[in-house]
């Protein structure tokens, strides 16, 4: 099943830690909010991406399956 | 109460569209008891099918199929909580108010019936600070109880004056006796509400239908309306006069004439209040109040707010003065809501002022796309829709105010917005 990136935005503070992980799916907005991608996020990615949520300092990032 | 009661008078009530208004009669528990009987107690789940054979949608803007809500909430089991949300936030709206006033057995009927559907014994109903309308709900609910109506016992809250206290998750937070701030949907509302419990949130105008669809049946309800969107719905109608009234209309009937717009010529119609999409009037007067025509135009009807602005107003200052009012009254929990919004009013504010900076339409633009869908509710969504439609609909007198002139005869402000900016935890409890 394949899984999406998801941000809690009222849980995120902008660190921005997320965008420095997974580039390939996060960026930052000018406020330096992530701005995620919506396509899902592939199995050479999962590492990464599983990394990007366990360390995010606001805990404000989810893997949740693809809608 | 007896059984002589408890026979509704379908004749008086089942005349479809020539039979309105379905909802707006003025009624205290006698009366309402003589007309409907006691509410029609069927059964857990019961009511479900019959909703959805109707094809009622929720009346508090989403316009969600109120049956697929039902379910959800039957399905997540585990002693669910059923709030009728009262709490209408657009400034501009009164409809949910003036049934409270009007018929409020109807709401209470339809909280009843919907918490039975459920399987709730536990129900809420969320309303603004109105000290006459709170007492007289409070005179309701007590003359039910002596009259041993009412099976899921209803305790009254207050919401807040805050334009996001009727959101649903902030509804929720609300009566968990938090402050009415919106939370991030996942787990939703349906699934983890009030004490955690899965919770109905239904507004009071749907649930008004709801009591009705429970005694007279889903083809009854479906004889005034469109196939497509079926039955009556309550308007709040602001017309280019000045004058505001309620209306119970079928689903479909023009905006022109809600409006009165041959009578009452206006240069723009706000569609769907402080959340919703400005059109001219031209283009407004002949589209039906119906999702399927409004929706190409960008527009919906939500929960049935029109307002027509009048010749002699300019558009322009009252987009300024809503925008604002939208960015003081964000929760100011994401970040886009809160860089954005704020951002987009100033920058509004600039564009209505004489030589603004060259990039600044530029700018407006890209805050709006940050802004939008980013949010753990719909205000920057909303928000975001309201300012584009303005920018497009107000486009010749944007022209005019940079040279530094206004079109406008009056300068005294047509769309009310409220006083007071939250500034605390407080303001939002």
């Amino acid at each position: 099943m394949n899984q999406q990136l998801r941000v809690n935005p009222t849980a995120c503070t902008g660190h921005g830690l997320c965008a420095e992980l997974l580039p390939e799916r996060v960026t930052l907005d000018e406020w330096g909010y992530p701005v995620i991608s919506a396509d899902p996020v592939p199995a050479q990615l999962a590492r990464a991406a599983r990394r990007a949520v366990t360390d995010c300092p606001a805990l404000a990032l989810m893997l949740v399956a693809d809608r | 109460m007896t059984a002589t009661h408890a026979l509704p008078r379908h004749d008086r009530h089942s005349r479809g569209p020539g039979g309105l208004p379905r909802l707006l009669q003025a009624m205290d528990l006698d009366a309402h008891l003589a007309a409907y009987g006691p509410p029609p107690y069927r059964g857990p789940r019961q009511l479900i099918e019959v909703v959805a054979a109707a094809g009622l949608t929720g009346r508090g803007g989403a316009g969600f199929p109120a049956a697929r809500k039902l379910t959800a909430v039957a399905e997540a089991g585990r002693g669910a909580v059923v709030v009728g949300n009262g709490a209408e936030s657009e400034p501009a709206s009164c409809k949910d108010k003036q049934l409270l006033g009007t018929a409020p057995h109807l709401v209470l009927d339809g909280l009843q019936l919907a918490a039975e559907a459920v399987g709730a014994t536990r129900a809420y109903l969320y309303v603004h600070p109105h000290p006459r309308l709170h007492q007289q709900l409070g005179s309701a609910l007590a003359a039910r109880a002596a009259a041993g109506l009412d099976r899921a016992e209803v305790q009254l809250v207050t919401a807040p004056p805050r334009f996001l206290a009727g959101e649903e998750s902030a509804v929720v937070s609300r009566i968990n006796g938090g402050p009415a701030l919106p939370r991030f949907k996942i787990p939703p509302v349906h699934q983890r509400g009030v004490a955690g419990a899965p919770t109905l949130v239904h507004n009071v105008e749907t649930l008004a239908h709801l009591a009705q669809i429970a005694r007279y049946g889903a083809s009854w309800f479906r004889a005034a309306g469109a196939a497509a969107e079926p039955g009556t719905m309550l308007a709040t109608c602001r017309r280019a006069d000045g004058t505001v009234e309620v209306v119970e209309t079928a689903i479909g009937t023009p905006l022109g004439e809600l409006l009165r717009l041959p009578d009452l010529p206006a240069q723009a119609v706000l569609v769907g209040g402080y959340h919703g999409t400005w059109l001219t009037s031209a283009h407004a007067a002949a589209l039906p109040l119906a999702n399927a025509a409004l929706r190409p135009a960008g527009a919906a009807a939500g929960a049935g707010l029109l307002a027509a602005l009048p010749h002699g107003r300019c558009g322009v200052t009252e987009a300024v003065r809503v925008v604002r009012y939208l960015a003081a009254e964000s929760a100011g929990q994401c970040g886009p809501c809160l860089n954005g919004l704020p951002r987009i009013a100033a920058g509004l504010a600039e564009l209505a002022a004489p030589r603004p900076r060259p990039g600044i339409r530029a700018d407006l633009e890209r805050w709006a796309g940050l802004a939008e869908r980013r949010g753990a509710c719909h205000h920057p969504d909303g928000s975001v829709r309201f300012l584009r439609s303005a920018l497009a609909i107000f486009g010749t007198e944007l022209t005019a105010h940079a040279r530094g002139q206004c079109t406008a005869t009056s300068s005294r402000p047509f769309l009310p917005v409220p006083a007071g900016i939250p500034a605390s935890q407080a303001d939002w409890t």
